[in-house]
Formats: structure tokens, sequence, C-alpha cells
């Protein structure tokens, strides 16, 4: 690893004003669990490193007036995974919570870092590939090993978004707070993320004197349930293969509205508009939740490895359907 | 090291505080010569450059109750620190990328992974490794229970699980056999030796009630 200027940053204002305008002059820091091995894999080599773990007060968990909730950007995964408040009002994120990663590493790593994590891709995170991602001219996901590797929204990269978080609070319609140089913006997390498409070298809209500060999660809408699921190739400590969140309010068994969302599917968190319009005004039933399961992976683009995610993706979001009208 | 960059930023950026302070003395002489103004604008230009940023610095760990200073780069990872400054070396370092736990130490006494997190961090914050645990030459009931059971196989692992056995049982005194699991499931032993290391955890869960 390179050495760097570290600066501890003392408020968001302060932080903002140290970040460059370029991606290789600074990066911002929380937990550092996604960080370090970029720094120590020589993925990244900036000139400066921006502490936000010493800003006061961006660590908290707090009730709106109406009922949701905001998150402060660097508030721990543990924490959040720990919360009896998010437990019972967002069961979804609190169980995302609790599959990311493992104790440590949760005892680490922050919300903010999570939703902002870079993409596991091997050929992304071995230095001496220069793929498409970190400017190079292709990918070699798309020809070469992709078990990995997304099933939807591919191109010209093939990744998928990391992040368990980031899943289990869109299924919430969750809302994103920036702050920057050119002051605070504040958008839905699902317009957070962007498609390799859209911009090739990053995984969102965040410019290089942004930061995240804040996620705020709007109250759940009457009597919803939710739920995450998450499968992986080890129980502990593993990234997604296949995952799904799913918040779904109810009269009975009917459904009157549901925000599924997938992981390990996507270059970004990907709600899966087909399945639920499968759902959304129709009573439950295994043959209802059978379709919706059908639906979400009918458009899917599979490569040489990856089409175990089709069974897979199908199996987690019926259960994720059935499991969650029980819960 | 980089060592070109290195000088062109501790030429421009560095400053001591002595140095910073000559640099002060002067603004004032020259401040006669140049406009005023600008005197100032350039010294409070130093100043946030001093005050925010450094590549090296002396830091305070306080390890197992003793108190270290250390000067450390920026890029320094605290277990590096321990292991090659210190001379405690019994925090190993396996994957290096916070991916199998041997390097696990309390901070504050929580569990995190040394091996991805920077010295700097850990400024005046309470450190405990593996060394810290024994008193008065007499081993923490957990490495006692690691020894009774056999909770190990070749051992380089060890040191992580014991401390992560630690925290999970600080935590939770009376766990049952599925929270031992969940607890212990940041450390990675590549011997499979997990059955003994679960019984190990669950026997010094015992001694801690007796």
């Amino acid at each position: 690893m390179k050495n760097f200027t570290y600066i501890n940053a003392k408020s968001i204002k302060d932080a903002v004003e140290s970040l460059g305008k370029n991606w290789n002059e600074s990066v911002v820091k929380s937990g550092g669990t996604d960080l370090l091995g970029e720094l120590k894999g020589m993925i990244i080599s900036p000139e400066k490193v921006i502490n936000l773990k010493t800003i006061p007060n961006l660590d908290y968990i707090e009730s709106t007036q109406d009922g949701g909730l905001k998150i402060g950007a660097v508030t721990t995964i543990t924490k959040i995974s720990e919360s009896s408040l998010i437990k019972t009002k967002f069961p979804v994120i609190s169980q995302a919570a609790s599959k990311v990663a493992s104790p440590q590493l949760r005892n680490m790593g922050t919300l903010g870092g999570n939703l902002c994590q870079r993409p596991r891709c091997w050929y992304y995170r071995e230095n001496s590939i220069l793929c498409l991602k970190k400017g190079g001219s292709q990918c070699y996901a798309f020809t070469g090993e992709n078990k990995f590797h997304c099933i939807f929204g591919g191109g010209p990269c093939f990744i998928v978004h990391p992040s368990d978080m980031a899943a289990s609070l869109i299924s919430c319609d969750a809302e994103i707070k920036i702050y920057g140089r050119k002051g605070e913006r504040e958008l839905e997390l699902n317009n957070f993320y962007l498609l390799p498409r859209e911009n090739v070298n990053r995984e969102n809209v965040l410019n290089p004197d942004e930061i995240v500060v804040e996620i705020i999660i709007p109250p759940p809408k009457n009597n919803t349930k939710s739920i995450y699921i998450k499968q992986s190739i080890r129980e502990t400590w593993d990234f997604a293969l296949c995952s799904v969140a799913v918040s779904m309010s109810m009269s009975g068994l009917k459904c009157d509205d549901v925000r599924i969302v997938l992981g390990g599917a996507a270059p970004k968190p990907w709600r899966s508009i087909n399945a639920e319009n499968e759902l959304r005004g129709k009573m439950i039933t295994e043959t209802v939740a059978e379709s919706a399961a059908k639906a979400a992976v009918n458009n899917a683009q599979t490569m040489r490895d990856n089409k175990y995610k089709i069974n897979l993706f199908q199996n987690i979001i019926k259960s994720a359907i059935l499991e969650v009208i029980k819960s | 090291m980089p060592k070109k960059r290195d000088k062109k930023i501790d030429k421009k950026h560095q400053l001591s505080r002595r140095s910073f302070l000559k640099g002060v003395g002067s603004g004032a002489v020259t401040a006669a010569v140049i406009p005023s103004s600008i005197a100032a604008i350039k010294a409070k230009e130093t100043i946030s450059f001093q005050e925010t940023g450094v590549e090296k610095e002396v830091v305070n760990l306080i390890i197992n109750g003793r108190t270290y200073n250390v000067e450390v780069e920026a890029r320094e990872i605290l277990a590096d620190t321990l292991r090659k400054r210190l001379n405690l070396t019994g925090t190993k370092i396996i994957c290096g990328q916070g991916a199998c736990g041997a390097c696990t130490v309390l901070v504050d006494g929580i569990p995190i992974y040394s091996c991805i997190t920077l010295t700097m961090d850990v400024n005046n914050r309470d450190i405990t490794t593996i060394e810290g645990l024994a008193s008065d030459g007499k081993l923490h009931p957990v490495q006692e229970a690691f020894i009774e059971k056999d909770g190990m196989q070749c051992g380089f692992c060890t040191s992580g699980q014991i401390m992560s056995a630690v925290a999970l049982l600080k935590n939770n005194p009376n766990p049952a056999l599925e929270e031992v699991k969940l607890g212990m499931s940041g450390n990675l032993c590549r011997c499979g030796a997990y059955p003994k290391i679960f019984e190990s955890v669950l026997a010094a869960a015992e001694k801690g009630r007796r």
C-alpha cells in the first residue's frame, strides 16, 4: 500500500472541503473494511484519505416524527443489526444487517460504507488486470469466469452490487442524503445507484467531492411485513450469490403493495417490477408466489457460469413471499 | 515508498510545528513589505494543512494496559505495529485482508480485524491482544478451556479464536451452541477444528458459571 495523507475530519463540511476534485486524489474512509482491501491490493492509491469516523454526531439511529427512521452514515452494521427499534419496525433491514460479512466486520463496517462499497468482481479486485471499470478496454468477466456475475443490467461491465443493506433499504423506499461542495441533496436510494451503461467506472451518483451523511426510511405502510433471504456459498462472511428483500403491506392475505429487491443479480440493487406486478392486489397463495418468482427472472440474461442464478432466485423469491406472509 | 511524491508533499504540506512557527515568524517580518492581507491568507492556508493532514504521526497506544508511543506512517496497519514494532507477535496475520480472523484483537472491548485497521485509528483507544489475557501468571479461563478441550490443531488461528471467544462470553456469558457458532463465525480454522473450538468456548462459559 502506498502512503497517503490522513485527515481526521472534524465536521461534514471539513470532510467535503478536504476532498479532491477527482477520484485519484482523495477517498473517504468510514469503517475501512472495503477501502483497506482496495488500498492494500493497490487497486487505488489516493493521495489523501479522509476519515469520517471522527465527525461527531454521524453515528445514530433515530425515530422521525412521522414514524420513520434516520440512520447516520457512520453507524456500524452491528448497531443496526442489534437495534430493537429496527427489528420491530423494519425486520428486513435488521435481517440484512445480521447477514453482512462476519461479526468483526460488522463491528467495523458502517452503513454509509456498506452502501458505497466497490464491487467484488475478481477481475476488478486483481491489481494486475486493467478491466473496463478501472479504465481498461474490456470486461474480462463477459468472456471469462463469470460464476458470480450479473443476470440483469449487464454491459459493458458485468459486476453485481455486493451490498445487502442496499437491497433491504430500497425495499423500504429509503432515501439517501448526500453532502458536497455544492450543498446537500437527497434522493431515493433506488436512484442513487447507476448501471455500467450509465457510468462504467462508478456504481453510484456520488461525485468525488461528495459524501453520504444519512439514510432516511419513511414510515412503513399499514400492516407491512418484510423479510431478507440471502443465499451464499458459506453461511458466514460471504457476499450473496443471490438475495432478496421483500416488503409487503397487506390486508389479510391480500397484497396491497410490495417491493421486491434482488441482490447479487445486477450491477445495482435490482428492483423486480415484474415480480411486484404479479403480487399487487392479489391474495398470496403458493401459485401466486411461484408466478411472481418466475416473472422475476423472466428477462434474465445469463452467461456461461451463472445460469444457476435463475433457479436460485426463483426459489428464494418464492420462499421469501411465502415466509413473509407468515411473519 | 513513493519517494518522489512524499518529498513533494513534505515540502508543501508537511510542516512540523517548529517550522510552522518559524513560518509565521517570517510572515510577520515580511508583512511590512507585502500587503498584510496576503500574508494573512498564507498563514491561514498553512494552518489548515497543519491541522488536518498527516503522513506520519506519533500515536499513543494503550495495549493491555500499557502505554506505547510509536511513530507510524498513515498507511501502517495495527497488526504490523503490534508484531513488528512492539514484538507482540501473539496476534497473527494470515490473509491480511479481513477474511480469516487470525488478527482479531479487542478495541475498547469489541473484536475487530487488526490487519485492516489503520494504527492511527486506534490512537488513545484501549487495545487488548492475546498477550493481555493472562494475569499474575494465570491463564484466562478461555485460554485454559482451549487447552483442556484441545480447541486447536495447528494453532495458528487460535489467538484470534480466543479473542473472539473472550468478547463473545463477555456479552453473553451463557451462550447456546448456536450462539457460539454465530459469535465465532468471524474466525476461520483451516484445520477444521470447529467442534473442539465450540466445545472449548462452551467449557469456558461453564468455568465462568462456577
